[in-house]
């Protein structure tokens, strides 16, 4: 059972900060698909984790009538069940979730798709280098412990047999490296696929030749363990990019993504938020969240909008108005008309941001890269140098050719193209299991280089839902406003109901929209909230919002309310502004909630009001200061400071949009895991730059040993094996030191 | 050194059998969950012979 789900009566039901619970096996049925007779449903269960979850899951479902397959992939969480008949897809849902575990509907697409099967080609050319690999370091042992007795045509012979275990190897597993080599230089530019490329092809040409010559080096064991190390660094890197974007998928899987769709006939159905199209007309019921923006048709109601806006308080919505996706409405049932995506100017202006960050983002250059910028071309002159100067020393031009090629393989940047990605894959992968899900691994570079942290305030410093403040009067009539405020949905009845703790409601209740509730306790009349509602004078606003009860005849109480901030926000905070790194809040909420959220974490940069537009640009200008800018938000106003950010993070329950525009996801109340991420990424970089300093060392040793004539075949393979196991232990030592220190 | 022509073809036919093995192992999906295959040893079934 996860932490974020609550098995209530068997059920589980999600729970979500600032929205309506919803039992989350409900609307999976829209999600199932109908080929040659058989139905598909894709499912993401939650809780699995052993041997016993696998048997039970398995079990009930496959006792359900029709069920042909029923396969739960335990590292992933998807289930795969395929059936025939009349069962629904709500009633395989049904049977998970009634043994306790959450489980969502999952949409296929054919980006996971893809990169799934690029994953497996990866693990295939891996497979075949290591085969090469392996069998050529066999034939090669015997020539190099055969050396001065061993003949002529046997060695000739076994280096023929060495270059065609090669062949197909380099053919078919270097291919990732070449297309991508050649893609980069066709635009100009150089990465480590450029001397990786040029040193397998010229490895194994100048072995092609030297075998033919009867020579005695051939370096076709170093073409093939070459890519062997390399493809193993490839698809770590690959691995590590699909997990994380399959668990920002699922995380955005778990919240509502069905639609209630009236038809013309008036005839009301649920179907996929994908399905909805722009001028459908849509029902939003009471405690829903919207999937599609929408202009409302008919109805009045309270809509929650603090995802879109940030504004803690629910603001009336009548017909005419805009719904965003995300809000969630409070009161009344809605019908509204469903807008496309582009229509409002406020998404076409954060699309606009989105697309401005992705470009930043794109040019943003990775270590790895930036370290083979500055060792192509001091290999390449190093190599060339070595053969000039061969020359003049009187060598034949063969042999000088040789001593430049032995020296490309020599310097060839295997433990450098291992150093980055073996770092990334251990460090995001400690980070996966404490529930921060990394898009790349480039973000733990961008990450571990932050020095100023932009906070949104509603629902990523606070917990987005507001809180009773106590006060004596406040507590004496609590009991009697809880009967009302357990009637109804509004955020602020919620907060009493839930201060008050269980008891019974009072007869007669009746929801006025926008003005508050009136009910009956004991015969008396009584009235809960906006002081014009229950006829109180207001005092002027004190800050945060409250609500007025009177009973008739007595002196109304006022409850006042404060969004609470998520556990352990201000112990982050002082942890982040003792490290010496600034901190600031930049919030779309009123002025009076931010400066008492401010005050209260003892943060002195604190704006409030502000637009997405004004979130970007205040990003920009602490760009410009050269402010690198660790960006933590979760609305649709904040997307676009996400995307335009040095570095960014959003909580598991933010929008769908802000979640793609930033770096990593993480879950969890409390906001420990922000340091977390910080912590683990500067250990990260530390271990990466410790890595390329020992590939440096290496090159040190290895390149005057090249350029002097030494690096026979034997000395390569030893060398470049050292190197790489080098560079992968210091990285697996990140994970080796961390458990010493919990 | 004749024996090598025989030898050689052996050892590497031997090697292509691991090889073959581990390519159909990666199509039909067993590395897509190694969590689930280390637990479904565990899994008892009940069912009478």
């Amino acid at each position: 059972m996860s932490a974020q789900t609550l098995t209530l009566g068997g059920a589980a039901i999600p729970l979500r900060p600032g929205g309506a619970s919803r039992d989350a096996s409900a609307g999976v049925s829209p999600f199932v698909r109908e080929a040659n007779g058989d139905r598909h449903l894709e499912l993401i269960v939650r809780g699995a984790k052993c041997a016993g979850c696998l048997a039970k899951i398995e079990g009930s479902v496959s006792k359900l009538d029709g069920v042909k397959i029923a396969r739960l992939n335990l590292s992933t969480g998807h289930m795969n069940v395929v059936w025939r008949g009349p069962l629904s897809g709500d009633a395989v849902a049904g049977a998970i979730s009634d043994l306790g575990y959450s489980v969502s509907a999952q949409t296929t697409n054919d980006a996971a798709k893809d990169a799934k099967k690029e994953e497996r080609r990866l693990l295939a050319a891996m497979g075949v280098a290591g085969f090469a690999a392996a069998n050529i370091m066999l034939l090669s042992v015997s020539v190099w412990s055969g050396h001065g007795e061993m003949g002529e045509d046997t060695r000739r012979m076994l280096h023929a047999a060495s270059g065609m275990i090669a062949l197909p190897a380099v053919l078919w597993s270097g291919r990732p490296f070449f297309s991508s080599a050649w893609s980069v230089l066709r635009k100009g530019h150089a990465n480590m696929d450029v001397p990786i490329s040029l040193a397998i092809i010229l490895a194994f040409t100048a072995s092609v030749i030297e075998t033919v010559r009867g020579g005695p080096h051939a370096y076709f064991d170093a073409c093939a363990m070459l890519l062997f190390f390399l493809l193993i660094g490839r698809f770590l890197d690959m691995r590590l990019r699909r997990r994380a974007h399959a668990a920002a998928q699922d995380l955005a899987a778990l919240r509502n993504r069905s639609a209630t769709r009236i038809t013309e006939d008036g005839v009301a159905n649920t179907v996929r938020a994908d399905e909805i199209s722009p001028g459908d007309t849509l029902l939003l019921a009471s405690g829903e969240r919207a999937a599609v923006d929408m202009e409302i048709l008919e109805g009045f109601s309270d809509v929650d909008e603090s995802l879109v806006s940030g504004e803690s308080l629910p603001r009336r919505a009548g017909p005419g108005a805009m719904l965003y996706s995300g809000s969630v409405n409070l009161g009344d049932a809605l019908t509204g008309r469903a807008l496309s995506a582009a229509s409002t100017s406020m998404l076409a202006d954060i699309a606009q941001m989105l697309e401005a960050g992705e470009q930043r983002r794109s040019a943003y250059r990775k270590f790895a890269d930036r370290a083979a910028s500055l060792y192509v071309p001091f290999v390449h002159t190093t190599a060339f140098l070595a053969c000039i100067a061969w020359l003049i020393a009187g060598a034949p031009v063969g042999d000088a050719l040789m001593i430049a090629v032995s020296t490309l393989i020599i310097t060839c940047p295997c433990a450098l193209a291992l150093a980055a990605p073996v770092v990334q894959m251990v460090a995001s992968g400690r980070l996966f299991r404490s529930g921060v899900y990394l898009k790349s691994g480039d973000a733990l570079e961008r990450l571990a280089t932050a020095d100023h942290v932009v906070f949104d305030k509603t629902g990523t410093l606070t917990l987005g839902a507001p809180v009773l403040k106590p006060s004596i009067a406040a507590l004496s009539a609590l009991p009697d406003a809880a009967k009302l405020a357990r009637a109804s949905r509004h955020p602020l009845s919620r907060a009493l109901a839930a201060a008050a703790g269980a008891g019974d409601i009072a007869q007669q209740i009746k929801e006025h929209p926008g003005l508050g509730l009136e009910g009956i306790i004991d015969g008396r009349a009584c009235r809960l909230g906006s002081a014009g509602w229950v006829g109180a004078e207001t005092r002027g606003a004190l800050g945060g919002p409250s609500v007025w009860f009177a009973l008739a005849g007595e002196k109304p109480v006022e409850f006042r309310f404060e969004d609470q901030l998520r556990p352990n926000a201000r112990r982050v905070i002082e942890t982040l502004n003792r490290r010496r790194v600034d901190v600031e809040i930049l919030s779309g909420d009123a002025p009076a909630s931010v400066e008492a959220a401010a005050k209260d974490l003892g943060v002195e940069r604190w704006r409030a009001g502000a637009t997405p537009q004004e979130k970007s640009a205040r990003l920009e200008t602490l760009r410009e200061e050269g402010k690198k800018v660790l960006m933590v938000g979760d609305g649709l106003n904040d997307a676009g400071a996400l995307a335009l950010a040095h570095a960014s993070l959003a909580p598991g329950g933010a929008m769908d949009v802000s979640q793609s525009a930033s770096d990593a996801v993480y879950t969890g109340e409390g906001l420990d895991a922000i340091l977390t991420a910080i912590d683990a990424s500067q250990r990260a970089r530390g271990a990466m730059l410790q890595n390329f300093a020992l590939a440096a060392a290496y090159n040190l040793i290895a390149v005057p040993i090249a350029v002097t004539g030494h690096a026979t075949p034997l000395v390569a393979a030893i060398a470049m094996s050292a190197s790489s196991m080098a560079v992968t232990l210091n990285a697996l030592r990140l994970n080796v030191r961390r458990e010493a220190t919990p | 050194m004749t024996i090598l022509f025989m030898l050689i073809p052996i050892a590497l036919c031997l090697g292509a059998i691991g090889l073959v093995a581990f390519l159909w192992a990666v199509r039909s999906g067993q590395f897509d969950d190694p969590d689930g295959a280390a637990n479904r040893i565990l899994i008892d079934d009940d069912e009478p012979l």
